[in-house]
């Protein structure tokens, strides 16, 4: 009788979406009276800003401070801060999704769900209501068509330790990017290290940021890339440069990649305020349309010309797996391709 | 005032000497050391940094050491406009010129790289390139370009105190010119040349920003870069401690070194200006002579200023420039990039803070040195002039062991990153407010203090008015050096107080290089600015 009652009250609880926090008048004033709301995103910093752009013209009194940088970078910022007491962050966005299990664990992270989260399936969602899938990209291949003829783009990541493409890839670091990380912990699965000790000797060219690789290959400076955004790629092509991108016949990381209010907030209103708008439809849509995302948000519509994902061998992403392993990752990646 | 010196400058080094020492638990344990010794992680890493900065010393030498005879000693034409741009040189700060030189010498898409593939038919990727920035060698190159002109200053100072009566005389005995400055200069500026290597050698040592740009894509890393690393999640300060030692140490080692060659320097051949310089005609050899000159020049000033010029004005910098002009990332700095208010107040709070400590801390300790005012005045002006043997990195290292921790929690304000630069700048202004000190002869105070006036009042109404210019020359020199530091500030900046530079470095791991460009070019235009009104003030010194 107790045992069925208490799997009764777990049941219902586990049915029962935690309560959304909407965006009342009130919250609406406090957050105003804040005037600032202080978001560290490993987002690219131009889709970022116009995130910030969008919000500011819905709520013009409240200034956004976008402080970008890779997600491995975006932890130790607010680790060694929160270590010396500094508390500066109200919103974060890391595509490292084991941060947030790290943060819900030391209690740093609030509750709170924007109304728009509940919508999404329960994988992008964080039980508790502290964290949810912001936004997802692939940690994808691609290629310069001026470089490389569309037939002769490489198919997989087997064949690029072929001698031909020696001094033309260009890769991001799992110690710099959390895009990074969770693809290479999932292509290790797939590839072993062994693969890696043999791309190492490449000639690669070592980037940090996901989003560098894109760029770099816009320019035309490398003509693969083998490990870097999908949304930059889009982006780029958006500016008509000549990038395709590349689905691996092994298979392509899914990277998600959540946000999260910190409970020590200096501006508690505005980051719930500004929460609640990063899953709105508008802000969601925008993130697609401009800033080359895949959305988790169901009313999302995704833009002609991008493979849907349904058609792409996906490998998930798996932060409770990756965690333990981190350290592991970032030390065995350093000693082949340094820092 | 001598308890404030030695807390600035040794407590950051005890820590990190302590901390080098312990483990985890605070026990006592060699294990970093062990490791720093035994791990190839570290041994590469150094290895690395030792050859390269010897590189950039010799390379230093073979270009600096012709340039300042040439400078010194001929009748090469366009003598003043190389000098400019030899200061030119040596205030870009040598990062701006790395971001540059990525843009020139990238080895596919680098404009000069698109020239040289387009000038010789030739396809990227398929043939060998002009330029390989990204290596080993690239970072050589650059460093040189930016730490020549300290080189190049040594060697023509001491050029212009030997008398060119030596020469005359092996002249007249018919030795040829170029027989005269091997056998008579060349050893009379042995000294120089060695000091001047000396210095290139540990400006190369201590850069981060060049080698985190250009080698760490090549997989290549340097002491600095690795130290830096240690501070990632979790930081590891034992071992960057232990890691900053070396570097302390082979400082130390080489200024010794130098002291040493710089003092026995006197034959009593140089010393005070001789009269008349004797010039030699170049004749036919002012082709060569010009040519190296533009090319060193070209190489660190025309070429990096154009690119970030030419890149700060167009959508995509790696695209022909017609239809491709754009102000977009003018726009994007200054209206939409969220980062720009906050670095540029905290770079000038920063820059006028420090170099008002610095300057006041250096006046007030060459008075009470150079006029032997108080005991153990020695030990002031050695204290002062002590953090020269202190690379930034190291500093930055035992300032955050030092100030994370009761009772001086100074990490994440922008407090400590204003203690860094004072101490990293004070050598420097001490020596340029002692040189002034030093143009002032006592007896204009004695002279104050004969009709009565106290020591105060002919400071004040005497040697201040006296002093004025140097001084202000001393706080934009501090100014200058303050704004562009980055490898101390890498350490030290948190979210709230980070600077142009680090901003610029954020940019940089994304590759945006519009920004950043955008960034290069006002960071320059200030820097000119204050360049111009240390030359104003200085001038007016000498008038």
């Amino acid at each position: 009788m107790q045992i069925r009652r208490l799997a009764g009250w777990l049941a219902l609880s586990a049915a029962l979406p935690v309560a959304a926090q909407e965006s009342t008048p009130a919250m609406v004033a406090a957050a105003e009276k804040e005037g600032k709301v202080v978001w560290y995103s490993s987002v690219d910093v131009k889709v970022g800003e116009q995130i910030a752009k969008a919000f500011k013209e819905q709520y013009p009194k409240i200034e956004v401070d976008v402080e970008r940088s890779g997600s491995e970078r975006v932890l130790q910022r607010i680790n060694q801060e929160y270590q010396a007491n500094i508390k500066n962050v109200d919103v974060v966005n890391s595509s490292d999704a084991s941060h947030f299990l790290f943060w819900k664990q030391q209690g740093w992270l609030a509750k709170h769900t924007p109304p728009d989260a509940q919508k999404f399936a329960p994988q992008y969602r964080d039980p508790d209501g502290t964290y949810f899938t912001w936004r997802a990209t692939l940690d994808c291949m691609a290629y310069n068509t001026n470089l490389v003829k569309e037939g002769e783009a490489p198919k997989s990541y087997a064949e690029l330790l072929d001698p031909k493409w020696k001094g033309k890839l260009v890769k991001a670091h799992p110690s710099y990017s959390g895009t990074s990380l969770t693809g290479t912990y999932a292509l290790v699965k797939v590839l072993g290290w062994d693969y890696f000790e043999k791309l190492s000797k490449t000639g690669i060219q070592q980037l940090q940021s996901t989003t560098a690789p894109p760029k770099t290959l816009a320019s035309g400076e490398r003509a693969v890339m083998v490990d870097g955004n999908e949304y930059n790629i889009f982006i780029e092509m958006a500016a008509k440069s000549p990038v395709r991108p590349i689905y691996a016949s092994e298979g392509t990381p899914f990277v998600s990649s959540p946000t999260a209010v910190f409970a020590g907030a200096p501006h508690p209103n505005a980051a719930r305020l500004f929460q609640n708008f990063l899953y709105s439809a508008k802000a969601q849509q925008l993130l697609v349309d401009v800033g080359g995302q895949r959305s988790v948000h169901p009313d999302v519509k995704e833009p002609a010309g991008r493979t849907p994902l349904k058609d792409i061998k996906l490998l998930p992403d798996d932060a409770t797996g990756m965690l333990p392993q981190i350290a592991d990752i970032k030390k065995k990646y350093t000693a082949l391709f340094g820092n | 005032m001598a308890l404030l010196l030695a807390a600035l400058v040794l407590l950051p080094l005890y820590w990190l000497l302590d901390t080098s020492l312990r483990d985890a638990g605070k026990a006592f344990t060699l294990a970093n050391y062990d490791q720093l010794f035994h791990d190839p992680g570290f041994v590469k890493p150094l290895v690395t940094t030792l050859w390269t900065s010897a590189a950039v010393g010799i390379l230093c030498l073979v270009a600096a050491a012709p340039m300042a005879y040439l400078v010194a000693r001929t009748d090469l034409p366009l003598k003043r406009s190389f000098r400019v741009l030899v200061l030119a040189s040596f205030v870009t700060p040598p990062f701006l010129g790395a971001f540059a030189w990525v843009l020139l010498g990238g080895p596919n898409a680098g404009i000069l790289n698109q020239w040289y593939y387009g000038l010789l038919g030739l396809k990227p990727f398929e043939a060998q390139p002009l330029i390989n920035i990204f290596s080993a060698w690239g970072m050589v190159f650059v460093m040189a370009l930016y730490t020549f002109p300290y080189v190049f200053t040594f060697v023509a100072n001491s050029l212009d105190m030997i008398p060119s009566e030596l020469e005359e005389a092996s002249a007249i005995f018919g030795a040829a010119p170029w027989r005269t400055a091997m056998n008579v200069t060349l050893p009379l500026v042995m000294p120089a040349l060695l000091a001047g290597f000396i210095i290139a050698f540990l400006q190369s040592m201590t850069l981060f920003g060049v080698p985190a740009i250009l080698a760490l894509p090549a997989g290549v890393d340097t002491m600095t870069t690795k130290i830096w690393s240690l501070f990632q999640f979790p930081p590891q300060p034992g071992l960057a401690a232990a890691a900053s030692l070396p570097l302390l140490l082979v400082t130390v080692l080489l200024l010794r070194t130098q002291a040493g060659i710089m003092g026995r320097r006197g034959y009593s051949i140089v010393g005070g200006k001789s009269t008349g310089m004797r010039t030699i005609r170049l004749g036919a050899w002012k082709i060569p002579a010009l040519g190296l000159f533009g090319f060193v020049l070209a190489c660190s000033v025309v070429l990096p200023y154009g690119v970030l010029l030419r890149t700060a004005f167009l959508k995509n910098w790696a695209a022909p420039m017609a239809g491709n002009f754009s102000i977009e990332h003018w726009k994007f700095v200054f209206l939409e990039f969220s980062q720009t208010r906050l670095a540029f107040t905290n770079t000038f709070i920063l820059g006028a803070t420090a170099a008002t400590a610095g300057t006041i801390l250096a006046v007030t300790i060459g008075y009470l040195a150079l006029r032997k005012l108080v005991w153990g005045h020695r030990y002031l002006a050695f204290l002062a002039t002590a953090p020269v043997a202190i690379p930034g990195i190291v500093l930055a290292v035992g300032l955050f062991i030092a100030y994370t921790r009761p009772p001086f929690v100074l990490y994440g304000t922008l407090v400590i990153i204003f203690l860094a630069y004072v101490t990293k700048e004070l050598p420097v202004g001490y020596q340029q407010v002692a040189s002034s000190l030093k143009a002032v002869h006592p007896e204009l105070e004695e002279a104050g203090r004969i009709f009565g006036a106290t020591r105060l009042r002919t400071l004040v109404d005497i040697t201040a008015p006296l002093i004025r210019n140097g001084v202000i020359a001393t706080w934009l020199l501090i100014f200058i050096g303050s704004i562009r530091e980055l490898s101390a500030t890498i350490l030290l900046f948190t979210a709230k107080t980070k600077t142009i530079s680090v901003t610029m470095f954020d940019l940089r791991e994304s590759n945006d290089w519009g920004p950043i460009a955008v960034l290069s070019v006002t960071m320059l235009a200030i820097t000119f600015a204050m360049v111009a009104a240390i030359n104003y003030f200085t001038d007016r010194r000498s008038s």
